[in-house]
């Protein structure tokens, strides 16, 4: 599904990532781990186009597609979402007003017609009851004056109405407690299928005690340094990132 | 022959059985204008408008009322209300309705309260907007005959607003009108008053409104002035308010129509407990002009005002802000605020914008800002990253700005209007009233 070859991104001149490889299969959920300052944002952003990042070598492939070809808005109708560390507010646009211009623009994209009011208000009630968000949240401007749990909840409420068939989750587990986290994984497991991939970006181990990844890679220096099943999670959780990256400076 | 003589030449008949005030002040609003004259841009108050299109302008009277029901139906508000209509500001008995307005209430066309209550309005009429507040009140002075008095007992709580439509018709030749609103409350009443103006598309007819609004001790007026009239029209108004004790004030000044629009707001704060609120938003494309120029005095200590002004600016259309705030000597303990926030959606559109604070007060709580910018590119790639593309996204913020002034009106039908009216009138045209309609669709399930 996703196929990222030899990725190298600087920014502001700085190299940041330096020939990274990754491939994701459908129904896959991989973790990219890492100590700070080693790349792991800088993957899903530039997955998912923000500003700001220079690509100076490698390809990224989406389905076949030259994601690198494609406007921000296409890579999201096509189903690469982004799940924001800092979620951004969008002053006064109500998530309501997001969720169904989003949704149409999908259908749109896929050839389908715009889902019709009743099934997209039924759709919105439910999915905003498994994130355990009032639907007065639907009448509340994108993440204004959201705590930083709400917020974080509201990104994957975003991602069950939009159904991504890539799911990136940028650090979704910072600043949230215990049963925010929870929430939250349950909302990204409901995600889990045959037929879509999940990439969770994560400093800490804990998450993926609710999220159980298929694949864990280590990133460091801009590099994939090592790959293993969940295990390898519980073992930086024990042994801390040190290791790794000595291994593969050596 | 000079503009203004051309002007006072349209000055009807007047009848003989007109009382003699009446008859004195026409006399002294037509010599005042004939002396002054049109404002220029030489005079500060008038420094960004240009009102050569109505000085230059020959404008009849109208001759008639008439006006088709059902396109009056599919135009007013979707709103059960008391209404007064006026069609090119004669008044039109036949599409108005009072019916089941309370005892204490009275709503009448200013014709009919001239001539059967002339004692219990002639002191007011006039007393806020006299004929040195502008060459158009002076204007307004000589030509008032029609309008609407909407008089309020102590205590007299109105619960359906009171709406006063004001059209404009498409005629062969255009026409002036000069109506006068006079609303008196009295101590602890409470009404909503709402101005509509509106009329056919291919109207272009000038307006020159002057509103006058007294409130006694504890009473509360919510006034909605919403400008939805033809992209042709000229329209100059001018609303007056004087507040005693505990008394609340809180206008609305929604503008989307007209060629031009200016609107001046006086607010006079005269005893301590009174507030004032003032709420404005226009929204002016292609070459449309609209000036708002407002003033709150605060004359009293423990006064309030609070002021919130949105324009959303598009092609080569102009705005205007002026807003000023005034605390007499030893009004201490005052607060003001007032905001002032300006969209430009295009490289040609031009706001000029000036707050000012003008404090001879040490005891106070007073602030003023003014912005203008462009939309937040954050937000754009926020939306955009959710698969939202870039007019689209521009357009839902734009809405978005809008929606904060929106969000203080009271009366859903006009929030509901005015949204779906900006939503409709956005660069892009995207489905944006049927995702307003979905958004309400879900609160009210």
């Amino acid at each position: 599904m996703l196929e990222v070859k030899n990725l190298h991104v600087t920014v502001e001149g700085k190299a940041i990532l330096k020939g990274l490889d990754l491939t994701v299969n459908a129904g896959e959920v991989h973790a990219i781990m890492g100590p700070n300052g080693a790349g792991k944002s800088t993957l899903s952003a530039v997955i998912a186009g923000k500003d700001g990042y220079e690509v100076t070598q490698g390809s990224i492939l989406f389905e076949g597609r030259d994601v690198l070809e494609m406007e921000i808005e296409e890579r999201a109708r096509a189903g690469l979402l982004l799940g924001f560390q800092y979620p951004i507010e969008i002053p006064g646009v109500k998530n309501i007003y997001l969720l169904k211009a989003a949704l149409n623009a999908a259908r749109a994209a896929r050839g389908e017609g715009e889902i019709p009011a009743p099934e997209f208000m039924k759709l919105v009630r439910e999915k905003s009851a498994e994130m355990k968000m009032d639907p007065s949240f639907l009448q509340r401007a994108v993440n204004e004056g959201f705590s930083g749990g709400e917020k974080k909840r509201n990104e994957i409420l975003q991602m069950l109405v939009l159904q991504p068939k890539l799911a990136m989750l940028d650090e979704i587990d910072s600043g949230l407690d215990i049963d925010a986290m929870k929430v939250v994984a349950q909302g990204v497991n409901s995600l889990r299928n045959a037929d879509r991939a999940i990439l969770l970006v994560t400093h800490y181990q804990r998450l993926l005690n609710h999220i159980e990844p298929d694949r864990v890679h280590v990133l460091v220096d801009g590099r994939i340094a090592k790959s293993g099943d969940k295990s390898l999670a519980l073992e930086l959780e024990s042994r801390g990132y040190d290791w790794v990256v000595e291994e593969s400076a050596a | 022959m000079s503009a203004p003589q051309r002007f006072l030449e349209r000055l009807p008949a007047r009848r003989g059985d007109e009382p003699s005030w009446v008859a004195a002040r026409r006399q002294a609003g037509a010599a005042r204008f004939e002396a002054i004259g049109f404002p220029t841009r030489r005079d500060e108050e008038w420094k960004y408008t240009d009102v050569r299109r109505i000085a230059d302008g020959d404008f009849g009277l109208a001759t008639h009322a008439d006006y088709d029901r059902d396109q009056f139906e599919s135009q007013r508000l979707a709103l059960d209300a008391y209404q007064l209509v006026f069609v090119d500001g004669r008044f039109n008995a036949e599409l108005s309705d009072l019916e089941g307005l309370p005892a204490g209430a009275s709503v009448q066309p200013l014709s009919q309260a001239i001539d059967q209550d002339a004692e219990a309005i002639g002191g007011s009429l006039g007393r806020l907007a006299g004929v040195d507040f502008s060459p158009f009140t002076a204007l307004s002075t000589a030509f008032a005959d029609e309008g609407a008095v909407i008089r309020l007992a102590p205590g007299t709580v109105v619960e359906k607003p009171i709406s006063l439509v004001m059209l404009s018709r498409a005629n062969d030749v255009p026409v002036m009108s000069h109506p006068r609103v006079l609303i008196m409350a009295g101590a602890n009443s409470e009404a909503t008053v709402i101005e509509h103006y509106l009329g056919e598309e291919e109207a272009a007819n000038f307006t020159n409104v002057v509103t006058e609004v007294l409130l006694e001790r504890g009473a509360i007026i919510d006034h909605y002035k919403l400008q939805e009239a033809s992209l042709s029209d000229l329209h100059i108004a001018s609303i007056h308010v004087d507040q005693t004790r505990d008394s609340r004030f809180n206008s609305f000044n929604l503008s989307l129509g007209g060629a031009l629009v200016r609107n001046d707001l006086v607010a006079d704060l005269n005893a301590e407990g009174a507030e004032t609120g003032y709420n404005g938003l226009f929204f002016v494309q292609g070459r449309q002009h609209v000036d708002n120029h407002t003033l709150v005095n605060h004359n009293a200590p423990r006064t309030f005002s609070n002021e919130n002004y949105k324009g959303i600016l598009d092609d080569r259309a102009h705005g205007v802000f002026n807003g000023k705030v005034y605390v007499k000597r030893d009004a201490q303990q005052i607060e003001a605020y007032q905001n002032n926030a300006n969209l430009l959606l295009s490289d040609r559109a031009e706001i000029d914008t000036k707050p000012e604070l003008v404090i001879y007060a040490d005891d106070v709580k007073c602030s003023h800002g003014a912005t203008t910018g462009q939309l937040d590119e954050e937000a754009v790639y926020g939306l955009r990253a959710r698969g939202i593309d870039e007019p689209m996204a521009r357009a839902l913020l734009t809405l978005a700005f809008a929606g904060e002034v929106m969000e203080q009106v009271k009366l859903h039908a006009i929030a509901e209007r005015v949204e779906r009216a900006v939503a409709g009138r956005l660069p892009e045209r995207f489905n944006l009233a049927d995702l307003v309609e979905t958004a309400e669709a879900v609160q009210e399930a």
